[in-house]
């Protein structure tokens, strides 16, 4: 992970900020108020911000959804927490499986393992609880739902059918 | 039947206020000089002189003074008062010397006694903490290197303040040097003793009063506060000290609640309590201050200028943004006015209160102006909020 900086802005709230690989200067404010704003340094004055944006909490949140997903996993985090007995895997869908190309809903996961399929990870991006219509990929990561024996068995299946 | 009389004052002063709020929103101003004006207009000698709700706003006044000093202490945890301080005391000594000594000095040169001019040194030197930190946010510069900077001297500058104000409060009140230093210690005393209370049960204490019904919490944090505040004012160590400092105790869910919670009573008590200081002040002693208070005002901008340059340079950030940081100390506000107050509240010298009054007016009004000027990358589009 990229090195933060952390600034405090007494009275105000943090100032987190980092350089991106490609060299732009980013920082995050976080106001005590819940307040969030995005901001982009000058490339040719250092010290001089550009506002982007004024987030408020959920705002912030949706951002981060649609930058990386970290924000799935913490929510399956809690849910595996709080319901025993449930557990949560990240698969791949393996080279040479027969579902490449095909439909969540031909793999019949949910009727014959009781699992769910709740994200495809994809790249860089996450799809949140995907439709049976959505076509996987070799290479896609599912994330999914289940109790552990049902998990091994979806394993078994995306490799063999 | 003065009930109705009473109602109709305050009714006509509360939207006079909505009015002067707006415009100042609007044009991007602190309200805080119209606030002075309108007060001004319903004193004695004014256009409309109140006659009934005059005690109602003297009380409402004394209240205003405890919420506004309590929620500038609600944002400020005791962690980053000693953080500031650890690496911007240098900034902060530099502040005190240039902004404190030219009101001082004008005192001196204007035939005052030690103690009024020791006032109006500390009228020159603090600046607003209210309209530069919404500057600050306005212009889009708490992302930029200086901020840090800025607010760190705010801190350090309310900080003295809880020293100041008891200091320059006993010697209101006077006495031989014997019982002076004796009440000087105390008041001190007061003070670490509230801060290591904070320091070491602030969080304890905050869960304790912390309550889910709003109505709850509001009633307990107001009741606390005010009870504070009276005992301080009782030990010779200000009311303002007092709310300052219990602000300081709150941290945590219990001050962003009672944050939220005594925001619109602030800002309506503040108000109150900028209207009875215009109140105070004949009309027709201001233009005889306004030669003083221009002069000073000058001095002003170029001394809390040189403060921003240097501490900005010290934190290693580039010409531009020192600059950015100078003006944006510039505005005064809030604190003069308090500080000023309290010598008009006890009568100490009559030309103080027009000086000041006529300082924060211009001050206010001209920090803001020079910031944006400052801000030469107004070029660049804005987003949308």
């Amino acid at each position: 992970m990229t090195d933060v900086n952390e600034v405090r802005l007494p009275g105000v709230g943090v100032r987190y900020e980092f350089v991106t690989s490609r060299g732009a200067r980013v920082a995050v404010i976080h106001h005590r108020s819940g307040l969030r704003e995005l901001v982009v340094y000058d490339e040719t004055d250092p010290d001089t911000s550009r506002e982007i944006l004024r987030l408020d909490a959920d705002d912030g949140r949706t951002l981060v959804d649609l930058l990386g997903g970290s924000h799935v996993a913490q929510e399956l985090t809690k849910l595996q927490q709080s319901v025993e007995g449930l557990a949560i895997d990240w698969l791949p869908v393996p080279a040479g499986t027969p579902y490449s190309e095909r439909t969540i809903g031909d793999t019949q996961a949910r009727t014959r393992t009781g699992t769910s399929i709740v994200a495809v990870l994809r790249g860089d991006e996450a799809i949140p609880a995907p439709g049976p219509e959505l076509q996987l990929h070799v290479d896609d990561t599912l994330v999914v739902v289940g109790t552990p024996r049902g998990i091994e068995e979806l394993v078994v299946i995306l490799r063999t059918g | 039947m003065k009930d109705w009389a009473l109602l109709v004052e305050l009714g006509g002063v509360v939207l006079l206020l909505a009015i002067a709020s707006r415009l100042a929103a609007r044009y991007g101003f602190s309200p805080i000089p119209l606030f002075l004006l309108a007060g001004l207009a319903f004193g004695e000698g004014g256009v409309i002189p109140l006659v009934t709700a005059e005690g109602f706003i003297e009380a409402g006044a004394q209240i205003g003074l405890v919420l506004l000093l309590f929620s500038l202490g609600l944002e400020y945890s005791a962690h980053e008062l000693v953080g500031s301080l650890r690496t911007n005391a240098v900034s902060g000594v530099v502040d005190g010397v240039l902004n404190f000594t030219p009101g001082f000095l004008a005192g001196l040169v204007l035939g005052w006694g030690a103690t009024a001019s020791l006032f109006l040194g500390g009228v020159t030197y603090i600046s607003s903490s209210g309209v530069v930190a919404r500057l600050l946010d306005e212009l889009g510069w708490m992302g930029n290197r200086e901020a840090p900077t800025v607010l760190s001297i705010l801190v350090i500058e309310d900080l003295v303040m809880a020293v100041y104000l008891p200091v320059v409060t006993i010697l209101l009140v006077g006495g031989t040097a014997g019982s002076l230093a004796g009440s000087i210690a105390l008041s001190f005393l007061v003070v670490g003793g509230i801060l290591a209370v904070a320091a070491r049960y602030g969080p304890a204490i905050s869960r304790a009063v912390f309550s889910h019904s709003d109505e709850a919490l509001l009633l307990a944090i107001l009741g606390l506060l005010l009870l504070t505040a009276g005992l301080t004012e009782r030990l010779n160590v200000s009311a303002a000290v007092g709310a300052f400092l219990a602000g300081i105790v709150f941290s945590g869910a219990a001050a962003d609640r009672a944050q939220a919670l005594l925001r619109p009573l602030r800002d309506l008590f503040a108000a109150v309590f900028f209207v009875f200081f215009g109140f105070q002040i004949d009309p027709g002693s201001i233009p005889s201050a306004a030669p003083a208070a221009l002069l000073l005002a000058l001095v002003g901008v170029g001394t809390k200028l040189a403060t921003g340059w240097w501490s900005a340079r010290r934190a290693g950030v580039g010409p531009r943004a020192r600059w950015r940081a100078g003006t944006a100390l510039v505005a005064r506000g809030e604190f003069s006015i308090v500080i000023a107050g309290l010598a008009v509240a006890a009568g100490l010298e009559p030309e103080l209160g027009p000086l000041a009054a006529t300082y924060v007016l211009i001050l206010a009004v001209a920090g803001p102006i020079l910031a944006r000027v400052a801000d030469c990358r107004r070029a660049a589009p804005r987003p949308a909020s």
